[in-house]
C-alpha cells in the first residue's frame, strides 16, 4: 500500500507496539498483561509493517521465518517446565532466583514461570505472523 | 517419579520442536526416528513402574489433586502408551521412504510428534478438562496431517473430518460443563467418588448420554462413524497407518475409562445403548467394507467394524468382556496400522490403491504378500494369530451371559471380515495385474525398501508373538480389567497424594 501517512505513521508505530510488547511481556507476572498479549502485540507491530511496506520487508525485518519463532516458543516453553527437574521438583512446579536478596529486600526475582511466558509470547507472535503473511501474501 | 508420567508426552513435543527447525535438512527425518524410540523407551519404563507398584498418579506443578492437572497411569493407560510408542516408532521408520520432500517442507515430522504427544497425553491424563485439551491437540495435528499436500480429495476428507469432529467437541464441552454444574469436579477420580454420591442421578445419566456422543464420534462409532471412510484413504500412508491405529482408539480408551470409572451409577441403561451401538457399528462398518474396491477404503470400514467390537466387550461390562476390550485394543492397533503400511507399499509398487487396478503382487513380490497375510488373517480371527484370541475372549464373554444373539453376530462379522480380506487378496495379489505390470520388490531403492519392510515385519511379529504366546498378555489384560472394574487403586493413587 502506498499511502504516505501510512508510513510516517508506521516508523512511529512500529516501534512504539514492539517496545510496549516487550513492557507487556514483563509486567505481566503480578498485574495485567503477559506473554499472550504482549505476543499479540508484538504481533500488530510486524502487521501494520507489513500492511505499509509488504510482506517481503517485514519478513526481512524479523530475520528468521515466523513458524520457526513459533516453533523455538514452543520449546522454551517445554524447557520452562522442565527445568523443575533440576531442582527435584515436579514438572512445571515454578522456580524461583532472587537476586541480590538480602534479610529484609526481596531482590530482584526471576522465575522459570517468566521463561515460560517468554515462550508464550515467541508462541503467539509466530503464530499470528505465519497466518498473517500468509493471507496477505494469498491477496496478492 | 512424577517425570516418568511426564517424559512420553514431553519428549514427543521436544522432537516435535527439533523436526521442524530442521525440516529442510535430510536430517529432521531421523530426528523424528530418535524421538519416536525415545518416546517408547519412556513409555517402556512407564510400564516396568506401573507394573510394579500398580496405578501411579503425579500432580503438574504440585498442585494436589482434585485442583490442579492429575497425570495418572494404570495397566490400561500404560499399554495404551507402550502401543502408541510401538506404531509411533514403526510408522516414524516407515516415513524415512514415505515422506516425500515437499511434505518433509510442510513439516510433516513436527506434526506428526505432536499427534504423537497428544494421544499419549489424552491416554495419561486423569483430568476431564485437560483430556479435552489433548483431544484438540490431536485434532490441529492431524486436519494438519490429513490436508498435508493438499490435494482436493485430501481437502474433502478434511473438511469433513473437522466438522463432525467439531461437533463432538462442542457436544464434549458442554458435557463438561454440565458435569461439573452437577458435581463440582473434574477430576476423574474424584468424579467416580461425586457420582457414587451424587442424588441427581437422572441429569447425571443424560450427561454420559453426552459424553458417549461426543466419544462416539472419535471413536466412529454407529451412526456417527461417516467421517472416517470420508478421510482415511486419502492422505499420506503413514498417516493414515497412524490415524488408523491410533485415533479412533483413543476414543474407544476415553469411553471404556469414562464408563468404567465415571459413569457406572446406571448401567442397565448407558450400557444398554452401548450394546446396541456396538452390534450396529460391527455390522455395519463389515458391510460398508464389502461394498468397497478401494485397498484403503476396505480397511477404513473395518475400523468401523472392529471398534464394535472393542465397545461390545465394554457394553458386556463382565470381568471376561474387559478383558477381551483391552486384548482387542491392542492387538487391534497393532495389525490395523500394519495393514495400512502394506497398502503404502503395494501402491508403490502398483502406482495405485484401486483394487481393480493392480493385481499381480503375489507372484512378483511374495515376501509382501506374506507380510499382508499376516494382519490380514489376524484382522479376521484366524488362529493362531492375535486376532482370533480377541475375538475368542469376547465371544466367550458373551456365551458366558447366554447373549446367543450377540455371539452369533460377532462370529457372522469376523466370517465377512474374511470375505474382505480375501478380496484384497484375490484382487491385489493373486489376479494377474491388468497392464501386465510385474512390480517387483527390488524396484524400490534398497534403502527405501529397508525402511517400508522393517516397520511391517517387526509389527507382524508381534502379531505372531502375541498369538501364540496369548497367556501372558491375556493375564496382563485381566489385571488391567480387575482395576478397571474396581477402581479403589486408581482413586487412592490420585487422591491420595500420590508423589
Amino acid at each position: 500500500m502506498n499511502s504516505i501517512i501510512l508510513l510516517a505513521g508506521t516508523r512511529l508505530l512500529v516501534a512504539l507496539l514492539l517496545v510496549f510488547s516487550v513492557f507487556m511481556l514483563l509486567r505481566g507476572h503480578n498485574t495485567p498483561g503477559g506473554g499472550f498479549i504482549g505476543g499479540l502485540i508484538g504481533a500488530t507491530g510486524f502487521v501494520v509493517y507489513a500492511i505499509a511496506c509488504g510482506t517481503e520487508q517485514a519478513r526481512q525485518a524479523l530475520r528468521v521465518p515466523p513458524e520457526n519463532v513459533a516453533m523455538v516458543g514452543l520449546g522454551i516453553g517445554l524447557f520452562a517446565g522442565v527445568m523443575a527437574a533440576f531442582f527435584g521438583d515436579a514438572f512445571f512446579v515454578g522456580q524461583w532466583l532472587f537476586i541480590g536478596a538480602t534479610e529484609t529486600e526481596k531482590g530482584l526475582p526471576l522465575s522459570s514461570v517468566l521463561v515460560f511466558d517468554i515462550g508464550v509470547y515467541l508462541v503467539v507472535l509466530g503464530s499470528i505472523l505465519t497466518l498473517t503473511f500468509a493471507l496477505e501474501e494469498g491477496a496478492d | 517419579m512424577s517425570w516418568i508420567l511426564g517424559l512420553p508426552i514431553i519428549i514427543p513435543f521436544f522432537t516435535a520442536v527439533i523436526a521442524f527447525l530442521t525440516k529442510e535438512r535430510p536430517s529432521g527425518a531421523w530426528w523424528s526416528v530418535l524421538g519416536s524410540l525415545l518416546t517408547l523407551i519412556a513409555a517402556a519404563a512407564l510400564m516396568v513402574v506401573v507394573l510394579q507398584e500398580g496405578v501411579v498418579a503425579a500432580q503438574m506443578g504440585d498442585w494436589p489433586a482434585p485442583f490442579g492437572i492429575t497425570l495418572v497411569a494404570d495397566l490400561l493407560s500404560a499399554v495404551m502408551v507402550v502401543i502408541t510408542g510401538i506404531t509411533g516408532l514403526a510408522v516414524a521408520v516407515y516415513a524415512l521412504a514415505d515422506i516425500d520432500e515437499a511434505k518433509e517442507r510442510l513439516g510433516y515430522h513436527a506434526l506428526f510428534q505432536v499427534l504423537i504427544a497428544g494421544v499419549c497425553g489424552a491416554f495419561l491424563t486423569g483430568d476431564l478438562f485437560n483430556l479435552y485439551v489433548w483431544f484438540e491437540v490431536m485434532l490441529i495435528s492431524s486436519f494438519g496431517l490429513l490436508v498435508l499436500g493438499g490435494s482436493r480429495a485430501q481437502i474433502d476428507g478434511g473438511i469433513k473430518y473437522v466438522a463432525l469432529n467439531l461437533v463432538s467437541t462442542i457436544i464434549f464441552l458442554t458435557g463438561v460443563g454440565l458435569l461439573y454444574g452437577v458435581t463440582g469436579t473434574l477430576n476423574m477420580a474424584d468424579l467416580a467418588l461425586a457420582v457414587d454420591q451424587s442424588d441427581q442421578k437422572g441429569l447425571l445419566t443424560v450427561i454420559a448420554v453426552m459424553f458417549m456422543f461426543a466419544f462416539g464420534v472419535k471413536a466412529a462409532l454407529f451412526p456417527l462413524f461417516f467421517w472416517l471412510p470420508a478421510a482415511y484413504h486419502t492422505p499420506a500412508f503413514s498417516v493414515s497407518a497412524v490415524f488408523a491405529g491410533l485415533l479412533t482408539k483413543v476414543g474407544v480408551y476415553a469411553l471404556i475409562r469414562m464408563f468404567t470409572l465415571v459413569f457406572d451409577h446406571d448401567i442397565g441403561f448407558t450400557h444398554t445403548i452401548l450394546l446396541w451401538v456396538a452390534c450396529f457399528t460391527m455390522v455395519v462398518g463389515v458391510l460398508g467394507a464389502a461394498a468397497q474396491q478401494d485397498f484403503r477404503k476396505i480397511l477404513s470400514f473395518h475400523i468401523v467394524s472392529q471398534i464394535g467390537y472393542m465397545i461390545l466387550g465394554l457394553a458386556l461390562y463382565t470381568p471376561l468382556a474387559i478383558v477381551g476390550a483391552v486384548f482387542y485394543l491392542v492387538h487391534h492397533i497393532v495389525v490395523k496400522a500394519n495393514l495400512f503400511l502394506v497398502a503404502g507399499v503395494a501402491q508403490r509398487l502398483c502406482g495405485d490403491t484401486d483394487l481393480r487396478k493392480i493385481g499381480g503382487l503375489y507372484k512378483s513380490a511374495p515376501l509382501l504378500a506374506v507380510l499382508f497375510l499376516i494382519p490380514a488373517f489376524s484382522l479376521a480371527g484366524f488362529p493362531p494369530l492375535s486376532g482370533f484370541w480377541a475375538k475368542y475372549i469376547l465371544v466367550k464373554a458373551s456365551l458366558d451371559i447366554d447373549a446367543w444373539f450377540i455371539a452369533f453376530i460377532a462370529l457372522a462379522v469376523g466370517l465377512l471380515t474374511i470375505y474382505s480380506m480375501t478380496k484384497i487378496w484375490g484382487e491385489a495379489f493373486w489376479k494377474p495385474h491388468p497392464e501386465g505390470v510385474e512390480p517387483e520388490l527390488r524396484a524400490i531403492p534398497r534403502a527405501a525398501l529397508i525402511a517400508y519392510l522393517v516397520p511391517i515385519a517387526g509389527l507382524a511379529t508381534l502379531t505372531i508373538i502375541i498369538g501364540f504366546f496369548p497367556e501372558p498378555f491375556v493375564q496382563f489384560a485381566e489385571r488391567a480389567a480387575a482395576q478397571l472394574l474396581d477402581p479403589s487403586d486408581y482413586i487412592a493413587a490420585v487422591l491420595g497424594g500420590g508423589t
